[in-house]
């Protein structure tokens, strides 16, 4: 997902992808698409135009409008007149595909960067006591955050508080 | 100024800004900076592209066009009226943050409806309801506004009128676990938007599943009055949970046809999940009868309560009053 980009001998896929990276998170704009696990491709097809997959974080993700038309118009003021978005509902996104760079910036930000994501296999397991999750405040780095709730302010975040500085903060859930 | 006021002093203008003044107007920082026509500073509205917008929608060999729609109807329509329930909590519930995770389980649940409902429509287009030629509602949007009760085939337990805190506790623990083990099993269906919505929405209920769970047993075990009020809530919605795994002859072609799941398959998996629950809670499985259907037509045969229709009479009448309209 990261093509070295040497100006001279870069294909137009690649010189797309150039821009497409750098477009970021509607809600979360200290992370770019890419960084984020959601842009998946970018390719010319055979008549020359620029084809974006992207994909949702959650099936009911209200970003995915400004996400399409963040990238079409960064896309165009590139050059690229013939632009498509095109919705790839398979393989699921996961929390695992978000970057290291994304990571460091969710916590410069603020913001607990989710864990690896549990992999089993039969039936989903009912989890009836709180989830128990190893992670540090973003702020004061103490292990020390209790769960306020599995739910916040977007889809794919959970809501902590720090138990040391008593800042609340907001954690990537992993899914 | 209606006659009302005659003889008071009438209050003062102000006349409402023109956006297309010369000089500029308020709107400006609304709008895009595009042509006219843009629609990108919305988020949503009849220019909200097709959600499966470059998603592989060919019918699998050998499966009936119209029954494929209708059992996507089914699936949707449970989750689009589940959402709707949800999101009545909106402001409403007992504290923020169980707002905000009663409104990110709606949500959850209305992007699963969404693009359950764009795969009835390309499934087979004589699902959606007319509309008037020029008309920009999707068709997704008509088949969600457009569409009387009768044409609903969500199961009655969704769509029965909210009650306390409790009762959505109880509702969405019953719900969630039987939708989460069909989605487990759709996920290996032959149809790729089926296969793909379901392995999201396993993810998705997972969250949802244990949240209600959690609740169930904090209200069964937290005092008398919050047991009492559950199990009032269970009492009263336990006739409708048969029909959550009973089978309707669409889903039995479907199973069939490695494209659906048929609920009946997971009855005693959703009956052992609940077991775990129940006994967690020291609460009872309650001993009651399922609701009858009327002659067998029960909600996936598009035959609902009363209560239906208004949930459908609130929910629809702003596309209803503007076919034509652009959001």
């Amino acid at each position: 997902m990261n093509p070295v980009v040497n100006v001279g001998t870069t294909t137009r896929a690649e010189r797309a992808y150039a821009v497409a990276r750098t477009v970021t998170d509607p809600e979360m704009p200290m992370l770019t698409l890419a960084d984020l696990g959601v842009l998946r491709s970018v390719e010319v097809d055979a008549d020359g135009a620029v084809v974006v997959a992207i994909t949702p974080t959650y099936s009911g993700c209200p970003a995915m409008a400004t996400m399409r038309d963040d990238l079409v118009h960064r896309l165009h003021d590139a050059g690229f007149d013939d632009v498509r978005i095109k919705v790839e509902l398979s393989p699921a996104w996961s929390s695992d595909w978000i970057s290291e760079a994304g990571r460091r910036a969710l916590v410069e930000h603020g913001l607990s960067a989710p864990g690896p994501v549990r992999r089993t296999t039969g039936p989903v397991a009912l989890t009836l006591t709180p989830t128990r999750r190893a992670i540090a405040c973003p702020r004061c780095s103490s292990p020390e955050v209790e769960l306020t709730s599995e739910f916040g302010p977007t889809a794919c975040k959970a809501l902590y508080r720090c138990t040391a500085c008593l800042e609340p903060f907001e954690h990537v859930k992993e899914i | 100024m209606t006659d009302a006021h005659a003889g008071h002093q009438a209050p003062p203008y102000h006349p409402a800004p023109d956006p297309n003044a010369a000089e500029g107007s308020i709107f400006d920082g609304l709008l895009g900076h595009d042509a006219p026509g843009d629609s990108s500073q919305w988020a949503f509205g009849t220019d909200f592209e097709d959600p499966l917008a470059g998603v592989d929608t060919t019918i699998p060999d050998g499966v009936d066009r119209h029954e494929l729609a209708t059992y996507c109807l089914m699936l949707a329509d449970d989750a689009l009226i589940a959402s709707h329930r949800l999101s009545e909590w909106c402001s409403n519930a007992p504290d923020l943050e169980d707002d905000i995770a009663l409104a990110n389980i709606a949500l959850d649940l209305l992007g699963q409806a969404r693009l359950l409902l764009a795969r009835a429509a390309a499934a087979d287009p004589s699902v959606v309801p007319a509309l008037p030629e020029g008309s920009p509602v999707p068709p997704e949007d008509a088949l969600a506004f457009f569409r009387e009760a009768g044409d609903f085939r969500n199961v009655r337990l969704v769509e029965v009128a909210n009650g306390d805190f409790a009762h959505t506790v109880a509702r969405l623990l019953v719900f969630s676990t039987a939708r989460l083990a069909v989605l487990e099993r759709l996920a290996s269906s032959r149809d790729h938007v089926l296969s793909a919505v379901a392995v999201k929405g396993v993810k998705e209920l997972t969250y949802t599943r244990d949240y209600a769970g959690r609740w169930f047993l904090t209200l069964a075990q937290g005092t008398e009055e919050s047991r009492r009020r559950l199990l009032d809530a269970l009492d009263e919605l336990w006739p409708l949970q048969a029909e959550l795994v009973a089978t309707h002859p669409v889903e039995a072609a479907m199973a069939a046809a490695e494209v659906g799941v048929d609920p009946a398959s997971v009855a005693d998996e959703v009956a052992v999940v609940l077991e775990q629950v129940f006994a967690m809670s020291r609460v009872e499985r309650p001993d009651r009868a399922p609701l009858a259907g009327v002659r067998g037509r029960t909600g996936r045969h598009g035959l609902h309560t009363e209560e239906l229709s208004r949930l459908l009479a609130e929910m629809q009448v702003v596309a209803r009053a503007h076919p034509m309209g652009q959001w």
